[in-house]
């Protein structure tokens, strides 16, 4: 069905609901590269208030991608809960949004409605809002997950330590970790990128950690992010915390990613069935990110965040530990410069919050990007005060493995500063323990006969 | 009243020894919540290197130079991204040459080739002035010593590496050697690579390239990337193939790339 909105004398028409979508998205490069972005900023505005008028219940109706032709349509249409849905049916997006900045919309209404909302609803949206309407939101949802300790409740933020090395060398790995652990990180996870997707190198990796995770007793998860299909070979005799996986808003995109539903399905099975969780049993992990369907060419014309947005469909089905929106990782191609990556971020963990999900953010960039460490610490700041469950640990925020720039120790020790944020509580009280941070949560002075330097 | 000088503040930490592990940026101690300022400083000149490396630009007149020591005709090439700004947004045009380009080489009258080599700016034209010359210097004679027929050299500015594939077809060439600048990291900045097609042509997909990176003096050295490129080009064009299936098959010792 074709969307019309008239400005002055001119009549702009979007053919149906995906095309309104793409040309109500803030300009970004990806949609530009897709030929989907608005042709000029009038076009764009008009797309904005043609889409204000539009129905919640249209989403349950005109589906973006069709139902017979993509498993991540189905999920999104059979999981959706009208029950939760029926107190805002009657909306329009712009009464949505109006609605969500309200009083009423307060974190328990926020909770309850997370399944009745779907991926393109949010999306839709999140593009009529400006960056401080998507951090009010986002503040506003609390969403908790629990393994070895506790992430995302409200006053906390957690780091996932990233201690990734170009030979996946065991004692270069330590030596991150040690580092990182000495300047109060890993408390969302231990996670190492691999250089080498072969079971046995991975193996090895997962058996480093988990031994020094018990020799210390820190109450903390590992996670080695190869391929699930490797882990699920692994399962059986290796001490598998997470399962990862990168996935994306569509079955295509999935597919070039080398998985399926039933295959992640296959592997949450397997994980759940180890009991390795001591205060809960969330046990996937999942990296998302903005640009990736284009990517592999199975976009179908939706634009590159409302995919975003239906990946978290995919996560929402496997109650995750962690999610994490790698943001700037894809190149300038997907998001040009700072202004285009901060946007993103703030999209992708709004959407991902009132998803009920628990999202973190890789506040990253690379070297072809128009973007630089200070446009990180705006990014890093402003989700901080948006609540973001965890961030990047990496040593001086240079990937020495992935080459690219994220956060670093330090700057998740500003954040919790500035903002009055603190570890998971478990972990926090594991770095009383060992004498990193005092309990005002200020690093202490290190000797080097501490015990994780012995 | 007692006058009062602060000290500095910057906190080493006492694990420098771990630094012997790894090259990651670790034991850089704080200030406050801080990196300290030398650290910081650091951080910021690779960066700047980085960033350098992707504006940096051909220097043409150097290459041609240093290329004219071959008995070999030259291209000088431009790919449809008009500028740095474009080429980053539109990968797609920076896989295809400008009407200018294609019109020089579709004018000219190539016979068969067995090898087309290019050079291209990528994401690091220093890289290609620094590593180029002495790569070909070593990489043109083997060919030739071999018996194998060499297309005329091209240089392509602000291309990605498909481009080669249109470049190599239109020069009539067996297969393609696409030399080009990495994409910067703060630790190498100026990093080539070389990507090898049999039969390419427009719309060649990338599992069907065998790639070489990290080619510099720190990284790869010279001779050994021409000893496999040299024999990456006599098993592709023995068993007419190249890319995932060629690597496979390659049972050669100096063969171990990831």
């Amino acid at each position: 069905m074709p969307y019309r909105y008239t400005v002055a004398s001119r009549v702009y028409t979007f053919e149906d609901l995906k095309t309104l979508l793409s040309r109500a998205t803030p300009l970004r490069s990806g949609d530009a590269l897709a030929g989907l972005a608005a042709a000029g900023f009038e076009e764009r505005i008009a797309a904005q208030l043609a889409l204000a008028d539009v129905p919640l219940k249209v989403f349950l109706q005109e589906a973006l991608i069709p139902y017979e032709d993509d498993d991540v349509t189905r999920l999104i249409i059979d999981e959706h809960q009208s029950t939760a849905f029926a107190p805002i049916s009657h909306f329009t997006v712009g009464q949505f949004r109006d609605w969500l900045l309200s009083e009423q919309a307060d974190t328990p209404t926020l909770q309850t409605l997370a399944p009745g909302l779907t991926p393109e609803m949010v999306a839709a949206v999140s593009k009529l809002m400006r960056n401080q309407d998507l951090i009010a939101v986002a503040q506003k949802c609390e969403v908790v997950s629990r393994f070895r300790n506790t992430i995302g409740l409200t006053g906390h933020l957690s780091t996932r330590l990233q201690p990734n090395h170009p030979t996946d060398d065991p004692k270069g790995v330590a030596a991150s970790i040690i580092d990182g652990l000495l300047y109060g990180s890993g408390d969302a996870v231990i996670g190492i990128n691999p250089a080498s997707d072969s079971p046995a190198a991975v193996s090895k990796l997962l058996h480093m950690i988990d031994d020094l995770r018990e020799k210390y007793q820190i109450p903390t998860q590992s996670c080695v992010l190869c391929h699930l299909s490797t882990t699920l070979q692994l399962i059986p005799d290796n001490p598998v915390d997470l399962v990862f996986q990168s996935i994306g808003g569509s079955e295509k995109t999935n597919q070039s990613f080398g998985v399926s539903l039933n295959m992640i399905a296959e592997a949450h099975e397997a994980a759940l069935a180890l009991q390795r969780g001591t205060v809960g049993q969330q046990v996937m992990y999942f990296e998302t990110g903005q640009g990736s369907s284009l990517s592999a060419n199975a976009h179908h014309g939706v634009d590159q965040q409302t995919l975003e947005a239906r990946a978290y469909a995919v996560a929402r089905k496997f109650n995750p530990f962690l999610v994490n929106t790698v943001v700037g990782f894809i190149g300038p191609e997907y998001l040009y410069d700072g202004k285009q990556i901060i946007r993103a971020g703030l999209e992708d963990h709004f959407c991902g919050k009132l998803l009920g999900l628990p999202m973190g953010a890789d506040i990253c960039y690379t070297n072809h990007a128009e973007a630089d460490q200070d446009d990180m610490d705006n990014l890093l700041t402003l989700l901080g005060v948006a609540g973001c469950n965890f961030i990047m640990g990496i040593p001086g925020a240079d990937d020495i493995m992935l080459n690219y720039q994220s956060t670093s120790f330090h700057d998740a020790l500003y954040l919790r500063k500035v903002l009055g944020k603190r570890p998971a509580p478990e972990f926090e009280q594991w770095l009383i323990e060992q004498g990193i941070l005092d309990k005002n949560g200020q690093k202490l002075p290190l000797k080097s006969n501490h015990q994780l330097l012995l | 009243m007692k006058k009062h000088t602060h000290s500095t503040s910057v906190e080493p930490d006492p694990w420098h020894s771990l630094k012997a592990y790894t090259d990651a940026r670790i034991a850089l101690g704080h200030t406050g919540t801080a990196i300290p300022l030398k650290e910081v400083l650091q951080f910021k000149l690779a960066f700047a290197h980085a960033k350098d490396a992707v504006y940096s630009h051909l220097e043409m007149d150097k290459l041609q130079q240093e290329l004219s020591r071959f008995p070999l005709p030259q291209y000088l090439l431009h790919s449809r991204a008009m500028s740095r700004s474009v080429y980053l947004q539109r990968p797609d045009w920076g896989r295809q040459l400008d009407e200018a380009s294609t019109q020089q080489i579709q004018n000219s009258t190539e016979t068969e080739a067995d090898v087309a080599i290019i050079l291209a700016d990528g994401l690091s034209a220093t890289a290609i002035n620094q590593h180029a010359s002495p790569v070909l210097q070593r990489l043109i004679p083997a060919l030739q010593k071999a018996n194998y027929r060499i297309a005329p050299l091209s240089i392509v500015e602000q291309a990605r590496v498909a481009i080669g594939d249109e470049i190599a077809h239109l020069l009539k060439a067996k297969m393609s050697v696409v030399l080009i600048g990495e994409r910067p990291g703060l630790t190498s900045p100026y990093s080539m690579g070389a990507y090898l097609t049999y039969a390419p042509e427009p719309g060649t997909t990338d599992e069907r390239r065998n790639c070489i990176s990290n080619i510099r003096p720190e990284g790869l050295p010279y001779e050994m990337a021409v000893q496999k490129i040299v024999y990456l080009i006599q098993e592709s064009l023995r068993l007419q193939l190249s890319g995932v299936a060629l690597k496979d098959n390659a049972g050669h010792p100096l063969i171990n790339d990831r």
